[in-house]
């Protein structure tokens, strides 16, 4: 037998373990830290908002006196520019997605498409804000309309849903391609029939996780001149409006502590709704996401 | 029919070369393959035993640098001629691939995928379509009281008969096969042997396999390949009992690959 050379003794491992147990505290503790400022945000926001969450605040429009203040002309805002971003983001996005990963040659342009994309998606809001303003408030004179702020919003969040799209279409097995084509299938049909089925939880996974950000999104819509005091539902893309997130900050800038109240009251609105997009997303992407 | 009864060879490639990039992947080949018979095609990874059969299809298309020079002709045309599309050439020469890939379809669906592309939507045309075919891969016991499940819940044997099914859904004249066992156990792998001697009363076979037994077991002649050409190509008996070429024997004989 040739003498050892790996020779391990206790102190060595005690020194080993000593690191580990360290390293377990460390990152336990960083957990913790994520979830303290979250379940401090929470009560906050539930023990100042919920005296003032009820049927009420839900169907009334804003108001000078806190106690009569709602979020419905929010709510229907968010609806109507939701109603304009989805459809427009989507048919852009997964349009954009597919023209990328099935078609477009894989060459130096492409790759430089792909990389810009990514870094769009980095782009702070409020320059999307300016986007929209000069463009279609201003150059396409939508002025500040539903129409201009679902746009703007679409804008935004279609890198994202690319991203996401192309990310989903990529995840097909190639062999999945080839089955098709060697029934003699084009391209087109490849693409209804494998492609799309199969991308489609992976799409809508990512969709309505960058839909839950444009919900929550304050600074672009501020920018192209959402405004904060509605007395009246939107009666067509062309109306003005105001969305949650801004009818929120609007309050929280108000003097009177009693708005500050008003205003925790319709965050819980905005969490409950974003919340509830995301576990959606959670269950489609769950429930559909093809297995190979 | 009556035509293509007369005509000997299914497919007629003379001089055919092909490079992927700078890599010479095919040199020179000349070969006829006989028609309704099982013709093996054999040789050690990397000869370009399946860059010839995805050939045959024109699958090897799909390969962004592929170049090719020389003629194939399948029933007389040539294949890459400017009369003849992909799609239709597709539809009669069918594919069966080395691992089982069925669509994450139920059976049913598998089946019809080839039919409804092509325009079928008749409910009982389909179902005929889908019976029959099943039945011709011998699936059809098995799965006829589950054909709304989904296919990934069958075995790989199980899989890969499916697959050929979905390759008789669109009636085509030839089933080309890459390596279609190599995935299976032995006796996954003796079933779909047993098909292929059946489907070979209707269909001309050629199948791409690392199994050299097999060859000898179903096909009717064999091409030896090696780095590219075709060392020899003959009756599979006589090339087994007497290989002309040195490389042949050395192979056959497990001398190397």
């Amino acid at each position: 037998m040739n003498e050892k050379r790996i020779v391990i003794d206790d102190k060595k491992i005690n020194r080993r373990r000593m690191y580990n147990k360290t390293g377990q505290v460390l990152f336990f503790l960083s957990t913790v830290f994520g979830m303290i400022v979250l379940a401090t945000l929470l009560v906050r926001i539930f023990t100042q908002g919920f005296d003032y969450l009820n049927w009420d605040f839900l169907t009334s429009y804003a108001s000078r006196r806190p106690e009569d203040a709602g979020i419905k002309a929010a709510i229907a805002g968010t609806v109507w520019v939701m109603g304009i971003t989805i459809p427009v983001s989507l048919v852009l996005g997964v349009g954009t997605a597919l023209y990328l990963e099935e078609y477009a040659a894989k060459n130096k342009f492409t790759h430089f498409i792909e990389l810009n994309l990514s870094n769009l998606a980095g782009v702070p809001s409020i320059v999307f804000g300016l986007l929209g303003l000069t463009v279609f408030v201003r150059t396409f004179a939508m002025g500040r309309s539903i129409l201009a702020g679902g746009l703007t919003m679409s804008l935004l969040i279609l890198p994202i849903i690319v991203v996401a799209s192309k990310e989903s279409i990529r995840s097909i097995p190639q062999e999945q391609y080839e089955a098709a084509y060697a029934m003699g299938a084009t391209k087109w049909q490849i693409i209804k029939t494998v492609v799309l089925p199969a991308a489609t939880p992976g799409i809508l996974t990512g969709a309505i996780l960058s839909l839950s950000r444009a919900v929550g999104e304050t600074a672009s819509l501020l920018m192209i001149g959402a405004m904060a005091f509605i007395a009246y539902l939107p009666d067509s893309i062309f109306s003005s409006f105001t969305v949650l997130p801004i009818q929120i900050f609007n309050w929280a800038g108000r003097p009177q502590a009693a708005f500050q109240s008003v205003a925790a009251a319709g965050s819980i609105v905005l969490l409950v709704i974003l919340i509830a997009m995301n576990s959606v997303a959670i269950i489609i992407r769950n429930k559909y996401t093809k297995r190979y | 029919m009556e035509t293509k009864e007369l005509t000997k060879s299914v497919y007629s490639v003379t001089d055919f070369n092909l490079w992927y990039g700078q890599t010479h992947a095919l040199k020179n080949i000349s070969l006829d393959i006989p028609h309704k018979q099982v013709t093996a095609i054999i040789g050690p990874s990397g000869c370009g035993k399946s860059t010839f059969i995805k050939t045959l299809n024109r699958m090897v298309e799909l390969v962004p640098s592929v170049r090719m020079e020389g003629s194939i002709k399948y029933q007389d045309r040539d294949i890459f001629g400017a009369g003849s599309n992909v799609e239709s050439l597709r539809t009669e020469v069918g594919m069966v691939f080395q691992k089982p890939n069925p669509f994450p379809k139920s059976i049913y669906d598998n089946i019809a995928y080839g039919p409804r592309i092509h325009g079928v939507k008749d409910k009982t045309i389909l179902n005929e379509v889908v019976e029959k075919s099943l039945k011709g891969a011998a699936l059809w016991e098995e799965v006829k009281d589950r054909l709304n499940e989904n296919a990934f819940g069958l075995s790989g044997g199980q899989q890969q008969r499916l697959c050929i099914a979905r390759a008789l859904a669109v009636e085509p004249d030839v089933i080309l096969m890459d390596e279609p066992t190599s995935a299976l156990d032995p006796l996954s792998t003796a079933k779909v042997e047993d098909l292929i001697q059946e489907l070979k009363q209707n269909y001309s076979i050629i199948i791409v396999t690392h199994n050299m037994q097999q060859a000898a077991r179903i096909s009717d002649k064999t091409a030896f390949f090696l780095n590219g050409e075709v060392i020899e190509f003959d009756a599979t008996e006589k090339m087994y009992s007497n290989p002309q070429d040195k490389r042949t024997d050395d192979y056959i004989s497990g001398k190397f690959g």
